[in-house]
C-alpha cells in the first residue's frame, strides 16, 4: 500500500492513537477503561503504522521485540498482585497508599498497586497483539 | 491458607517470565527446571492441606463469593494439580534431552510454563468465566506450542486444532452467557443451589447440554474427538506428551465438576446421553488406533478411547463409578505421558514414528522395551498395574447397577487396546529395522539419551507403584468421589456458613 495520503494521515493517528492509549490507561480505575483496552489501543496505533510504514519501521519504533514487552508485563502484573503479600491480605488485594487525605475523595493522588497491575495488563496485550500481527505481515 | 492455593499457578507464571528472559542461553531449560520442582512442592503442599482440612478455599482481591473469583481445592482438584506438577516435571526433565536450542531461543520454555499454568489454573477456579479464562490461557499456549518451529505439517495440525477448540469455547461462552442470564451468578458454589431453584428447568437443560457439548469438545468424546489425532503427533514429543496427559483431562474435569455440581436436576437424560456418549468414544478410538501404523497415531486414538471410560465413571453416577472416573483420571495421565515420552525415545533411536519404517528396539535396548511394557500394559488394564484397577472399578461399577451392555463393551475395548500395544511391540520392538540399523542406546549421546529415560522411569515405577498398592489412592478417590456426589462442604466452604 502506497498511498501517500495514508502515509501523511499515518503519522498523525499514531500519534494521537498511542496518546489516546495512555490516556485510557490511566483513567481505568474509576472510568471506563484500563491496561487491556489502552493496550489493544496503542497496537492499533503501531498496526497503522506498520502498514503505512512497513512491518520493518514499525518494529524499529517498538525498540523492543514484542514478546519480550508481553513477557515483563506479566512479570509486572504478577508482582503488582504479590505486593498484597507484604500486608498480609489475598492475592491481587489492592493497596492503597494515599496522599493528603485518607480516600479517593480527599486525597491529592495515590500510589496503588492496582496501577502497576493495569500497566502489567497494558503490555501484555501490546505485546501479545503485535507479536500476532508482526509475524502474520512476515508470512505475506 | 490463600497462598496454598495461589502459588501453584503463580510460580509457572513467574517461572515463563524467567525463562522467557533467560532464552538465549542454557539458563532457560534450568529455571524451567527448578520452577516445575518449585510447583511440585507447592501442590504437594496444596495437597497435605487439602487432606487437613478436605476442602479449602480463597477469595481472589478479597472479594467474597459469589463476586470475587474464588480459587477452590476438594480432593479431585488437589490430586489434578499434583498430577500436573509432576507430568510437567517429567517433560521439563525430558526437554533438556530432546528441544533443541532454536526451539528454546524461540521461546519454548516460557510458552510450557504458561501452559501448565492455565492447566493448573483451570483445576483450581470456583469461578465459571475464570474457567472459561484459563481455557484460552491453555490455548494460546498450546497454539504456540504446536506450531512452535514452523513446519508444514505443524501448521497445518495448528490451524485445525485452533479452529476446533475456538468453536468450542465459543459454544461454553454461550453457554456462560445463557446461565447467567437465568441465574444472575457465575460462581460454581452459587450456580450449585441457583441452578436447582431455577424456575425453567427445560431452559437449564438445553444449558447443560451447550456445556456438554463445549467440554466434550475439550475432552476429545464421540463425536467431537476428530481435532486430536490429526494434531498430536506432530510437534516435539515433551509437548505431545502434555497434550495427551494434560489437555483433554481437563475437559473431563470440567465435565465432572459441572455434572456433579451444577447440573444435577435431570441426572436421568443428561447422564444417560453421556453413557452412550462414552460407549461410542471407546468404541470409535479403538477402532480408529487400529487402523493406523504411526506410532503417535495409535496412542492418539487410544487417548480417545480411554476418554470413554472416564465419562463413563461420570455417566454412571454412582459412588462406585465416580470413585473410579477419578482413578482412571490420574492414572492414565502418568501412563498416556509417558507412552508418548517413549514414542520420543524410540524416535530417538530408530529415526521414524511409522511402525512399517523402524523395528529392532527389543534386541538393541532391552531397557526400553521393558519401560514401553509397564505403561503399555497398564493401558491395556493388565494386573497388577495400575489400569487394571481403574477398568476393574468402573466394569464393577456398571455391573453393579445391570448395565451389562456397558460393561461388556468396556471389557471388549479394554481387548482390542491389547490388540494395538501388541501391534506396536510387534512392529517397533520384535520385527527387525527394515534398514538394517541397529538402534542401540550407544547411538545417541548420553546427555540426551539419560534426560529422556529418566522421566520415562519415574513414571514407570508411579504406574507399578499405584498397580501394587492400591489401598491408599482407591480410599482417596472415594472421598473425592463422596465430596463430587455430596458437595455440601464444597458450597459451605467457597459461600461460607450462611443463616
Amino acid at each position: 500500500m502506497n498511498s501517500i495520503i495514508f502515509t501523511a494521515a499515518a503519522r498523525l493517528l499514531v500519534a494521537l492513537l498511542l496518546v489516546f492509549s495512555v490516556f485510557m490507561l490511566l483513567r481505568g480505575h474509576n472510568l471506563p477503561g484500563g491496561g487491556f483496552i489502552g493496550g489493544l489501543l496503542g497496537a492499533v496505533g503501531f498496526i497503522v503504522y506498520s502498514l503505512a510504514c512497513g512491518p520493518k519501521e514499525a518494529k524499529a519504533a517498538l525498540r523492543c521485540s514484542p514478546e519480550a514487552l508481553a513477557m515483563v508485563g506479566l512479570g509486572i502484573a504478577l508482582a503488582a498482585g504479590l505486593v498484597s503479600v507484604f500486608f498480609g491480605d489475598p492475592f491481587f488485594t489492592g493497596q492503597w497508599y494515599w496522599v493528603g487525605g485518607d480516600s479517593y475523595e480527599t486525597a491529592a493522588f495515590s500510589v496503588n498497586s492496582v496501577l502497576v497491575f493495569d500497566i502489567g495488563v497494558y503490555l501484555v496485550v501490546l505485546g501479545g497483539i503485535l507479536s500476532l500481527t508482526f509475524a502474520f505481515e512476515e508470512e505475506t | 491458607m490463600s497462598w496454598l492455593l495461589v502459588l501453584p499457578i503463580a510460580i509457572p507464571f513467574a517461572t515463563a517470565v524467567f525463562a522467557y528472559l533467560a532464552r538465549a542461553s542454557a539458563a532457560g531449560r534450568w529455571i524451567s527446571l527448578g520452577g516445575s520442582v518449585a510447583s511440585l512442592l507447592a501442590s504437594s503442599a496444596l495437597m497435605v492441606g487439602v487432606l487437613r482440612e478436605g476442602v479449602i478455599a480463597a477469595q481472589m482481591s478479597s472479594w467474597d463469593a459469589p463476586f470475587g473469583i474464588t480459587l477452590v481445592s476438594d480432593y479431585l482438584s488437589a490430586v489434578m494439580v499434583v498430577i500436573t506438577a509432576i507430568t510437567g516435571l517429567a517433560t521439563a526433565i525430558y526437554a533438556f534431552g530432546e528441544i533443541s536450542e532454536r526451539l528454546e531461543k524461540l521461546g519454548y520454555h516460557a510458552l510450557f510454563q504458561t501452559l501448565i499454568a492455565g492447566v493448573t489454573g483451570a483445576f483450581l477456579t470456583g469461578d465459571l468465566f475464570n474457567l472459561y479464562v484459563w481455557f484460552e490461557v491453555m490455548l494460546i499456549a498450546s497454539f504456540g506450542l504446536l506450531v512452535l518451529g514452523g513446519s508444514r505439517a505443524q501448521l497445518d495440525a495448528g490451524i485445525r486444532y485452533v479452529a476446533l477448540n475456538l468453536v468450542s469455547t465459543i459454544v461454553f461462552l454461550a453457554g456462560i452467557g445463557l446461565l447467567y442470564g437465568v441465574t444472575g451468578t457465575l460462581n460454581m458454589a452459587d450456580l450449585s443451589e441457583a441452578v436447582a431453584q431455577a424456575e425453567n428447568q427445560n431452559l437449564i437443560t438445553v444449558i447443560a447440554i451447550l456445556f456438554m457439548i463445549g467440554f466434550g469438545v475439550k475432552a476429545a468424546v464421540f463425536p467431537l474427538f476428530f481435532w486430536l489425532p490429526a494434531s498430536y503427533h506432530t510437534p516435539s514429543f515433551a509437548v505431545s506428551a502434555v497434550f495427551a496427559g494434560l489437555l483433554t483431562k481437563v475437559g473431563v474435569y470440567a465435565l465432572m465438576r459441572m455434572f456433579t455440581l451444577v447440573f444435577v436436576g435431570d441426572v436421568a437424560f443428561t447422564h444417560e446421553i453421556l453413557i452412550w456418549v462414552s460407549a461410542l468414544t471407546m468404541v470409535t478410538g479403538v477402532l480408529g488406533a487400529a487402523a493406523q501404523t504411526d506410532f503417535r497415531k495409535i496412542l492418539s486414538f487410544h487417548i480417545i478411547s480411554q476418554i470413554g471410560y472416564m465419562v463413563l465413571g461420570l455417566a454412571l453416577y454412582t459412588p462406585l463409578a465416580l470413585m473410579g472416573g477419578v482413578f482412571y483420571l490420574v492414572h492414565h495421565i502418568i501412563v498416556k505421558a509417558n507412552l508418548f515420552l517413549v514414542s520420543g525415545v524410540a524416535k530417538k533411536l530408530t529415526g521414524s514414528t511409522d511402525l512399517n519404517r523402524i523395528g529392532g528396539l527389543y534386541k538393541s535396548s532391552p531397557f526400553l522395551a521393558a519401560l514401553f511394557i509397564i505403561p503399555a500394559f497398564s493401558l491395556a488394564g493388565f494386573p497388577p498395574l495400575s489400569g487394571f484397577w481403574a477398568k476393574y472399578l468402573i466394569v464393577k461399577a456398571a455391573l453393579e447397577i445391570d448395565a451389562w451392555f456397558i460393561a461388556f463393551v468396556a471389557l471388549v475395548v479394554g481387548l482390542l487396546t491389547i490388540f494395538s500395544m501388541t501391534k506396536i511391540w510387534g512392529m517397533a520392538f520384535w520385527k527387525p529395522h527394515p534398514d538394517g540399523i541397529d538402534p542401540e542406546p550407544a547411538r545417541i549421546s548420553p546427555a540426551v539419551y539419560w534426560p529422556m529415560m529418566i522421566p520415562i522411569i519415574g513414571l514407570a515405577i508411579m504406574t507399578v507403584v499405584i498397580g501394587l498398592m492400591p489401598e491408599p489412592f482407591v480410599q482417596f478417590a472415594e472421598i473425592a468421589a463422596m465430596q463430587l456426589l455430596e458437595p455440601d462442604a464444597y458450597v459451605t466452604t467457597v459461600l461460607g456458613v450462611r443463616p
